[in-house]
């Protein structure tokens, strides 16, 4: 026998978001007015530094149909590289950027829709740059734990070449789902596809 | 300095346990099975995108937000239905209390209705009861919230599917690694047993970890009956060693 690793607790199991989370995560959106405004819903909250772009993107079951309950959340640093947490320590993050967005998407097509910022680059843990990437997050009926997914773009072909995720991937064509495709200037598509061929790769992060 | 009168230092989140977390494949709930991705997830440690989280300060939330007897309600006018307190902490699996973590749980009123433009359940919409709330843990990770107990109500999967009474709850800790959303039950549902949604636990300790029990000690005499519900986010590795550059 050996001693027992008791001391750890077991995370709370998940349980889906079910077909009503928009109640409790974006009230606002289903006409229940308890909070001055959904949070998430603006990520600037005055004049921001860097390239301001807009990400659209609907998600879609293993049949290709758009969900239309989906909730999508995002997680970025400023144009800086610097994340807007108690947690960064490397310098003062954009006081005007909240790098968090949460969307419910369109109530009729379930196309999401975040005004942003171009992200800057982040380091990864060994000190190598990862490429600029957004953290995603995506919760809905029939989804048992949240996925968690990157975006990264189209358009940073040179850091993408060396990112040391990216650069892991086995199934290098698989990329393509990770990029943003840029449709004009600071115009950017994400879709995220659940299951099928073009599957989105999903992390275990 | 010596090594020995320092705490260790933070690492990155101590991995997802998969082995114990649902499988997004589950197919008695049938939504599942065109919504689970099919390849295996891409595992990697985590970096500074996961290990920092939004800040939420007490100055979001407003007074009622963590009261959703009164906090959709008419003036004088209260939610229908049986008054609990819900109180509980929010820790880290290595036991510490999280402070400061952001939980937003919705609901259907007493009558299992919630108010939803896509719900089709016959039973009553309460004026009063909008179904929604939020809190922060304090400095200890404790919470509490006032609301009443739902109801349970059938749902389109088998021909006679009902979810046991539930409250949802979503979870920000302090990475956006520990972002979890799940539900809470309450002690001696039989419905509990019966729910598809539930039966996607692989374990009985995990039901058990979702259901919350009665609390005499937290009740309001001629008030509220009180439910214990602790949540466990996932916690960061501690170490000497980890080799880590300079403010990362």
């Amino acid at each position: 026998m050996v001693q027992k690793l008791n001391t750890y607790l077991r995370e709370s199991p998940s349980q889906t978001a079910g077909p009503y989370v928009h109640i409790g995560c974006t009230p606002n959106f289903t006409g229940i007015e308890i909070y001055g405004s959904d949070l998430g819903a603006t990520m600037k909250t005055g004049p921001v530094n860097g390239e301001e772009i807009t990400i659209k993107g609907t998600v879609f079951d293993g049949m290709g149909t758009p969900l239309r309950d989906a909730m999508i959340e995002i997680w970025q640093p400023d144009a800086a590289g610097l994340f807007p947490s108690a947690n960064e320590t490397r310098g003062a993050p954009d006081p005007n950027f909240t790098g968090f967005g949460r969307s419910a998407g369109d109530m009729d097509t379930g196309e999401f829709t975040f005004e942003t910022v171009k992200p800057g680059a982040v380091p990864f843990p060994d000190g190598r740059m990862q490429a600029p990437h957004i953290t995603a997050w995506i919760v809905a009926r029939g989804i048992n734990i949240g996925l968690h997914t990157r975006i990264y773009f189209e358009d940073e072909s040179e850091a993408n070449s060396v990112d040391p995720i990216l650069t892991r991937l086995e199934h290098q064509r698989r990329i393509q789902t990770l990029l943003a495709r840029k449709e004009t200037d600071g115009n950017y598509r994400f879709d995220i596809h659940l299951q099928g061929a073009n599957e989105t790769v999903f992390f275990d992060i | 300095m010596s090594i020995q009168n320092t705490p260790p230092k933070t690492g990155g989140f101590i991995p997802r346990d998969y082995d114990w977390q649902p499988k997004a494949l589950t197919p008695p709930y049938k939504t599942s099975i065109k919504r689970s991705p099919q390849s295996a997830l891409l595992s990697f440690p985590t970096t500074l995108s996961e290990e920092t989280s939004p800040v939420f300060g007490q100055n979001l939330t407003g007074e009622l937000d963590n009261d959703l007897i009164h906090n959709y309600a008419a003036t004088g006018q209260n939610a229908i239905g049986p008054r609990i307190i819900v109180h509980g902490r929010v820790l880290d699996e290595n036991g510490r209390g999280v402070p400061g973590a952001l939980l937003e749980f919705w609901q259907a009123n007493a009558g299992g209705r919630y108010r939803h433009k896509n719900e089709g359940y016959l039973a009553s919409l309460d004026p009063n009861f909008g179904g929604c709330g939020r809190t922060i843990t304090a400095d200890d990770g404790s919470y509490e919230f006032r609301t009443i107990q739902p109801g349970p109500y059938p749902w389109p999967n088998g021909m006679n599917d009902w979810r046991p009474a539930h409250i949802h709850f979503s979870i920000f800790g302090h990475g956006f690694a520990q972002r979890l959303i799940t539900q809470m039950y309450f002690e001696g549902d039989p419905h509990i047993k019966l729910c598809p949604i539930v039966g996607i636990l692989k374990t009985q300790e995990a039901i058990d970890a979702l259901t919350a029990p009665l609390d005499m000690n937290r009740t309001v005499p001629m008030d509220s009956r009180a439910y214990k519900f602790d949540i466990v986010l996932r916690g960061r590795r501690q170490t000497y060693f980890e080799n880590r550059k300079e403010g990362m």
